[in-house]
């Protein structure tokens, strides 16, 4: 093995024998079929309120509604769009025999991810990323790495690839245990099943212009490329704490509370435009393509991966600048 | 072919916020012997140690180790070391020989037969696969040696070894360092512990204020800093008086050995040419003063710290 290879080796070593990892599937493994069983009420409730009727008359009938509509004189083009949309949904679910009001394991896994991306995401990641390079210092173990023939800056490197991988476990990891546990409830199909997206966000508006049908099996596989950019962003960030603030449970406070008023900013900002270049208020990248409008008027994909983008990248100039130089006491 | 010394350290400075912390330290270490580093507390002591070790960046200066600059040739330099700053840290929630592995990594030309080599020489066979966490101090001490040993280093730097060992930690750690320079390895030591020092170390530097004091060989340091003379009588006030009133002696404050605690009488110390002992014992008898003992102390370590660093304390 190289001498990356053996860097990046030990440090994943180091996070595993932690045991922070089988923190992070502990976790998992008591929340997820507590949100399970939420859903599982949730759709006994709607069955109850619908009654008896059957679904499909149900849905047909409001296919027919839609028709209608659409074949009525003076419709907006937009609004034409969009219900042809709709209908060819509906379509497919008749069609496919599939009830679009009970959960299966893909969207529940497709909700969990989506409402996980903004706050719960990256508090796993800051489990692992959050005292990288902080518990050296606490530990002391930091005069042993720097004082070994290595430079500071590959040490640090090989923490950050540690870091990366560890995430991308992570993220691999909840989608799958998701996708499992609610599957043995919900039943594992619906992989196939068509869903909506191609939403345009313009200043106050969704546009529907573009909007076309995917499967969900696409969809999904979209998602998790934003959440696993999203917590990478939210680790390169930790990690950066984690070099600038020598005490682990002050990092830890840190980055908390940033994410945390994040979620908190989002609700109130609407009106303060500039907080949109925080990095916790463009986490949420998956909202863009369920096509839910963004925190401020003015947000959307490209600009949310460009802010991250931005802000990881600072974090790792800081944090190399900062650890190849500093002065070990 | 003559080599070098093992450790050349030129002008070193450091300054922290425009103060000056270290002020020009230079010394030499040679091979094959270990050198000791004295200095009270706030001396730079440990800044210094650590300039060595590439943890401080030197403000100015030169280090270089086995003759490669450890300024401009980090890699080269550092291979030729092994070194414990300070306690031995280690990651407590892997085993011994999983730190040793991680270390190894960190290493050229290091395999598990080397691994297993330096478990040997300290002696941690038995405890090698437990967690970190379950060892007592004196089993991470030589776990941190095992450490240190693990890249066949030339140059050992240990800041305090003997830290937090017992009496019985100690003796077994200055057989093992003077073991290590017997097979030359040369061993660069830094102690409060004046006796360690005294006992362990061919050559010493002594650093006060950022800058060293004094330099050489053990021996010869110590013949600098002079014997005294310890009376015990009957009479302080007249043997008091009686050595006032000599030319060429001088009374001095030393504490008193633990040895000596059961000799009857009063102490005092004094310093003068050993020629005029007796005529000094006759005259205290002159007078009437009983003796009960007169004995001439050879100067220790301390003694000459003491007088180097103005009497600061250490450790």
């Amino acid at each position: 093995m190289g001498e990356m290879q053996l860097l990046i080796r030990n440090e994943m070593i180091k996070v595993w024998k932690k045991r922070r990892f089988f923190v992070i599937v502990g976790i998992l493994l008591v929340l997820i079929p507590i949100f399970v069983y939420a859903q599982m009420r949730i759709s006994a409730n709607v069955e109850r309120q619908l009654g008896d009727t059957d679904w499909k008359a149900k849905t047909q009938q409001e296919i027919l509604r839609y028709n209608e509509r659409l074949s009525s004189p003076g419709i907006l083009e937009e609004w034409k769009r969009t219900l042809q949309v709709q209908v060819q949904i509906l379509q497919y679910y008749v069609d496919n025999d599939v009830n679009p009001n009970e959960p299966n394991g893909v969207t529940f896994t497709r909700e969990f991810m989506r409402n996980a991306i903004g706050l719960f995401i990256p508090l796993m990641v800051l489990v692992i990323a959050s005292d990288l390079v902080s518990s050296e210092h606490a530990g002391g173990t930091i005069k042993l790495l720097l004082t070994r023939p290595t430079s500071r800056w590959k040490v640090l490197l090989s923490k950050y690839i540690a870091m990366m991988l560890y995430v991308s476990l992570i993220v691999a990891t909840i989608a799958f245990l998701c996708y499992a546990i609610s599957g043995a409830v919900f039943g594992y199909g619906g992989l196939q099943t068509p869903t909506l997206t191609g939403f345009q966000i313009t200043d106050n508006e969704v546009s529907f212009a573009n909007v076309h049908l995917i499967e969900h099996w696409l969809f999904i596989w979209m998602e998790l490329g934003l959440v696993w950019f999203s917590s990478l962003v939210v680790g390169a960030i930790a990690l950066m704490v984690s070099v600038l603030v020598r005490s682990t449970a002050a990092g830890m406070g840190i980055m908390l509370a940033t994410i945390i008023a994040g979620s908190i900013l989002a609700a109130m900002a609407s009106s303060w435009e500039s907080a949109k270049y925080f990095f916790m208020l463009n986490l949420d990248t998956v909202g863009y393509l369920a096509g839910s409008p963004p925190a401020i008027p003015g947000m959307d994909l490209a600009f949310s991966i460009t802010i991250l983008s931005i802000w990881a990248l600072a974090s790792i100039i800081v944090s190399f600048g900062v650890f190849t130089r500093q002065d070990i006491y | 072919m003559t080599l070098g010394p093992i450790l050349e350290v030129r002008d070193l400075k450091k300054s922290i916020k425009g103060k000056q912390i270290i002020k020009g330290v230079s010394f030499d270490v040679e091979r094959g012997e270990v050198f000791g580093f004295l200095g009270p507390n706030g001396s730079g002591m440990t800044t210094t140690i650590r300039m060595l070790v590439s943890l401080i960046r030197p403000t100015s200066g030169q280090i270089f180790i086995d003759g490669k600059d450890l300024l401009s040739n980090h890699k080269d330099a550092l291979s030729q070391i092994g070194c414990i700053v300070e306690n031995p840290e280690l990651y407590p929630y892997l085993s011994g020989y999983e730190n040793l592995n991680l270390f190894a990594g960190m290493l050229k030309d290091v395999d598990d037969s080397r691994i297993n080599e330096v478990v040997g020489i300290v002696g941690l066979e038995q405890r090698i696969h437990d967690r970190v966490k379950t060892y007592s101090l004196g089993m991470r001490q030589r776990l941190g040696i095992a450490q240190a040993l693990l890249g066949r280093p030339k140059l050992l730097i240990l800041d305090e070894p003997t830290n937090g060992l017992d009496p019985q930690g100690i003796k077994e750690m200055r057989v093992f360092i003077r073991n290590l320079a017997k097979n030359g390895i040369s061993v660069f030591v830094s102690s409060h512990l004046l006796a360690e020092i005294q006992l362990l170390c061919d050559r010493v530097a002594i650093i006060r204020s950022g800058e060293v004091i004094a330099v050489g060989n053990v021996e010869q340091l110590l013949l600098s800093a002079g014997g005294y003379t310890e009376w015990y009588t009957n009479n302080f006030d007249e043997t008091l008086a009686l050595f006032q009133s000599h030319d060429g002696i001088q009374i001095i404050d030393r504490e008193p050995d633990e040895e000596n605690q059961d000799i009857p009488g009063q102490r005092i110390c004094t310093i003068h040419s050993s020629i005029e002992t007796p005529n000094l014992i006759t005259s205290l008898t002159l007078k009437g003063v009983h003796i009960f003992a007169v004995q001439h102390k050879n100067p220790t370590l301390e003694d000459l710290f003491l007088r180097l660093t103005g009497g600061e304390q250490i450790g």
